[in-house]
């Protein structure tokens, strides 16, 4: 409507605006490096190489990527269907109790080409129906699924701790986790994909489940471009009075929009539990679930973008490990400072260097 | 030159505006007199709207100048063009549905951190601009709930409680009934006399010769004619907007009737405040036939198509359609009605009958998305859809031709052709059809009730709600006038005009 709602060239939205953004928020994590007297162009090289330096931080970078894919898909397909979905992180949480129940009952009878496949299941559907209680009660009962699904998240938490120590602990373990999956339910690691091809790359959690997201991310492009459900979820997004006009059922839209979220979610299960745990843990969604509303923020809610923006947040949590671990003066919490940043300039501030790059083309144009 | 831009209350110079490749404003010239009223016609798509979001800073115009009070200005946004004391009234609302009137009114001028001081001062000035132009509305009332003509009365009030010098409305009238468009009318005048500037867009000759001083004509983006309204008439306007001689009476067959295709009995509508929204509606139509159904906005027609057509259930009564019988115990859904082959055409274009965020070829098959060939095996055809969706405009004359256009960046007439290609493309057994025309060019209006009459002669039951007694004159075969949720009467074309219906229409007569 007003002047900033300009439209720009479709590549500049798409390219060069977040570009700008990211660009800012380095900019501003260069001051604040500065000031707690670290020179900010070695902190930067130090992150760049943390991340992509080497084939073993590739693979790291690839490996939390994959679980960025999992929760911004989430968010972005609720997202489509104008339902903000802040509980990714309990629904991927979830989502690991049921791989992890579905493998502990099975690994010992069954092939890896039946455990696997059953586990990746269990996770989606453990995820969807964690999805499908608040969606329920927004759909019948009017409760906000916002504030739902943020209380979920604690629910899942508190129920996964309460499992975890009394209920699937490893017998004689004194640390709360179940014990170890048997072979059968290894989700193969990369390394050991490309070495059967003949490729050597240096050991990482990167594991065969990043094949399983970007399935994922082809799956939710046809789904809500080319299906006619996917359609009428955009609809409902929208404008819910244009889809109860063509017949779409807005609570049964609503169940369908929010179980698809849980189940993607649920990804980040399979490539933790199956890919690099081999055990059910405590707290292996930790973070994922909330950074994934970033991730599909900046993303746009396209598929691609996501994956864009997964690999973006993906090297800053592995560039950000190594960053910290060189640098003793800059901390964990200086690396989420980094991220949360990130996620300021393209999230909240995302339209910020949108009148310059419009007076750039404007004077060009 | 020098004193003619001084008691020139708008002049625009050579505006020029590109959206992408659709020129939608070439080099377009005007003044507007102080203190007169000025109409701009011309076909959907000519320009109008885009003009005058240009004069009211809600776009940037490529190239041209803007003088206000023959002083050149800067209009960046509907802030300065407000603080030049300019008004305008959007073809498309723009309240906040979850907010009262009263709070929508105050948008942008609440008045002080507190909104009490506000709401109070706007409370008082409602009631004297109410009881001054005639305008009423419930100060309380949720927009959402408000008919379609209640929320533009809001829209309209919204602009005077501005106290707006310079006034632009953008088809004001398009869902006002005759008596309250000769109201409106009233106010322009009014305005006017007291030294207000009002710019009109309106597809209505009608209005056009009966309150302006000066008309402007657009055709494809340029300013064409400007005429003195004592020196021109309606056929004169039409040949200049539409550039071809237009026909305005519509000869048609008398209807040969079939079967009941669609009977409502005893239906009654309460909703969950206890409000009684339909009473008792019993009425049929015939394969073959148009039904018209006249009311003033607001007395349950809204209701009635929302019922009919499956949206709402009813809480009383039943509706047999193509066969299938519906009541509360037996609801039905849109896509089910569909399915028995009754199409509607919602009033309400933009909240209902698209999506404008959607490019215009997924719009064409809103309601048939999981139909062939649109989807076959769970998967849509995307080829499929822009070829079809190309086919509609084709035959409609939508223009642009652009199936790759998102709906929103459609003139308001052009949309509503899409919809209408949409719901009767598929040659339904019952059509609903909420405000055919509303909004819509001359040259369009003779070809949309031309379709309808086609339709209708090809074996259509249509069923037509219209606030326009003429548009109900011309089209139906058979005519029922709502008032209060209730049929308080029922004519056959023949028989009826417009001062018998207007009165029906305000209750005067129970049938
Ligand atoms: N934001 C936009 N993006 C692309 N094209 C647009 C946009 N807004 C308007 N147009 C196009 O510009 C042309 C002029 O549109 P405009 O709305 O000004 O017409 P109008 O004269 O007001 O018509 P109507 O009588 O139907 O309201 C149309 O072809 C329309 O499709
Ligand atoms: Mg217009």
């Amino acid at each position: 409507m007003s002047a900033s709602r300009r439209p720009l060239p479709g590549w500049v939205e798409i390219g060069l605006l977040p570009l700008a953004n990211i660009a800012m928020a380095f900019l501003l994590v260069g001051v604040i490096v500065e000031v707690i007297g670290v020179d900010p162009l070695h902190a930067l090289k130090l992150l760049v190489l943390g991340a992509v330096g080497s084939s073993e931080a590739i693979g790291y970078t690839l490996y939390y990527a994959t679980n960025f894919i999992f929760t911004g898909l989430a968010v972005a397909v609720a997202f489509h269907a104008g339902l903000f979905n802040i509980g990714g992180e309990g629904q991927a949480y979830i989502g690991g109790l049921g791989c992890g129940l579905a493998v502990l009952a099975l690994d010992r009878y069954l092939p890896p080409l039946l455990v696997i496949p059953l586990a990746i299941l269990a996770s989606a559907a453990f995820g969807a129906a964690w999805a499908a209680i608040p969606a329920w009660m927004q759909a019948w009962r009017g409760s906000h699924i916002v504030i739902t699904t943020i209380m979920f998240n604690f629910v899942a938490s508190a129920l996964m701790v309460y499992l975890m120590v009394n209920v699937l602990i490893a017998p004689g373990s004194m640390t709360p986790q179940s014990r170890g999956f048997a072979a059968s339910a290894a989700v193969p690691s990369m390394q050991a994909a490309l070495q059967w091809i003949g490729i050597a790359v240096a050991p990482s959690a990167l594991n065969l489940s990043l094949l399983l997201a970007l399935l994922a991310c082809v799956g939710v492009w046809i789904f809500l471009w080319h299906t006619p459900w996917g359609y009428g979820l955009r609809t409902m997004g929208h404008n819910p009075e244009a889809a109860v006009y063509a017949g779409t059922n807005l609570k049964r839209m609503t169940m369908l929009a929010m179980c698809l979220s849980g189940a993607l979610a649920g990804g980040v299960a399979v490539n933790e539990l199956l890919g690099v745990h081999h055990r059910l843990v405590l707290d292996f969604a930790a973070g994922y679930g909330f950074t994934g509303i970033a991730v599909a923020l900046m993303g746009r809610g396209h598929p691609l973008g996501i994956v864009l923006a997964a690999l973006l947040f993906g090297a800053l949590q592995q560039g950000g490990a190594e960053l910290a671990f060189e640098i003793p003066a800059i901390t964990r919490e200086m690396v989420v400072v980094i991220q949360g940043l990130v996620i300021l300039f393209s999230g909240a501030l995302v339209h910020l260097p949108r009148p310059w790059l419009q007076a750039l083309f404007a004077r060009r144009g | 030159m020098q004193e003619l831009t001084a008691d020139a209350a708008i002049e625009l110079r050579g505006i020029d505006k590109s959206f992408g490749s659709v020129h939608a404003v070439r080099g377009a010239s005007l003044r507007v007199e102080r203190g007169s009223i000025t109409g701009i016609v011309g076909e959907n798509g000519a320009g109008k709207s885009t003009l005058m979001s240009i004069l009211y800073g809600l776009y940037r115009a490529d190239a041209g100048e803007i003088l206000i009070e023959g002083r050149p200005v800067e209009m960046a946004s509907p802030r300065d063009a407000i603080g030049h004391g300019i008004g305008m009234v959007h073809q498309h609302f723009m309240l906040v549905d979850s907010f009262t009137v009263l709070e929508n009114l105050i948008l942008g001028a609440e008045g002080g951190a507190l909104l009490a001081g506000g709401l109070a001062a706007a409370r008082t000035e409602l009631a004297r601009l109410a009881g001054e132009y005639g305008l009423a509305v419930d100060p309380d009332a949720r927009v959402a709930d408000l008919s379609v003509g209640e929320q533009q009365r809001v829209e309209i009030l919204k602009v005077l409680l501005r106290g707006a010098r310079i006034l632009i409305l953008d088809e004001p009238s398009a869902v006002l009934t005759p008596q309250e468009t000769d109201r409106l009318l009233q106010i322009l005048r009014l305005l006017r006399d007291r030294g207000v500037t009002v710019v009109l867009i309106t597809h209505k000759l009608r209005e056009i010769l009966a309150v302006t001083d000066k008309v402007i004509v657009m055709r494809r983006g340029e300013v064409v004619a400007e005429r003195r309204t004592a020196e021109t008439d309606a056929q004169d306007l039409a040949e200049l907007m539409v550039g071809r001689t237009v026909r305005f009476d519509l000869d048609k067959a008398p209807a040969r009737e079939g079967e009941t295709m669609l009977a409502a009995r005893h239906l009654s509508l309460v909703d969950g405040r206890g409000v009684r929204l339909l009473d008792d509606i019993s009425l049929e139509v015939r394969a073959g036939e148009i039904v018209g159904i006249a009311g003033v906005s607001g007395n349950g027609q809204t209701e009635l198509l929302q019922v009919l057509s499956g949206i709402r259930p009813p809480t009383g009564g039943e509706i047999e359609a193509c066969g299938r019988r519906v009541d509360a115990a037996h609801p039905v859904d849109p896509a089910e009605m569909r399915d028995l082959g009754v199409a509607h055409v919602p009033e309400d274009r933009l909240r209902q009958g698209l999506v404008p965020a959607f490019l215009a070829s997924e719009t064409s098959i809103l309601g048939y998305q999981d139909r062939e060939p649109f989807c076959h095996n769970y998967l849509m055809d995307g080829p499929a859809v822009g070829r079809y969706c190309a086919d509609l405009m084709e035959r409609f004359d939508v223009r642009p031709r652009a199936p790759g256009l998102r709906s929103s960046n459609f003139s308001g007439g052009n949309q509503q052709k899409l919809i209408l290609a949409r719901e009767m493309a598929r040659n339904p057994k019952v059509l609903l059809v909420g405000q055919p025309t509303r909004g819509v060019d001359i040259g369009a209006i003779e070809f949309i009730r031309r379709e309808l009459i086609k339709s209708r002669d090809a074996g259509c039951a249509v069923l037509v709600v219209s606030v326009e007694l003429e548009e109900i004159l011309s089209l139906a075969d058979r005519i029922l006038v709502m008032f209060g949720g209730r049929i308080v009467g029922e004519v056959a074309a023949g028989e009826a005009d417009e001062r018998m219906l207007g009165l029906m229409m305000a209750g005067a007569r129970a049938a």
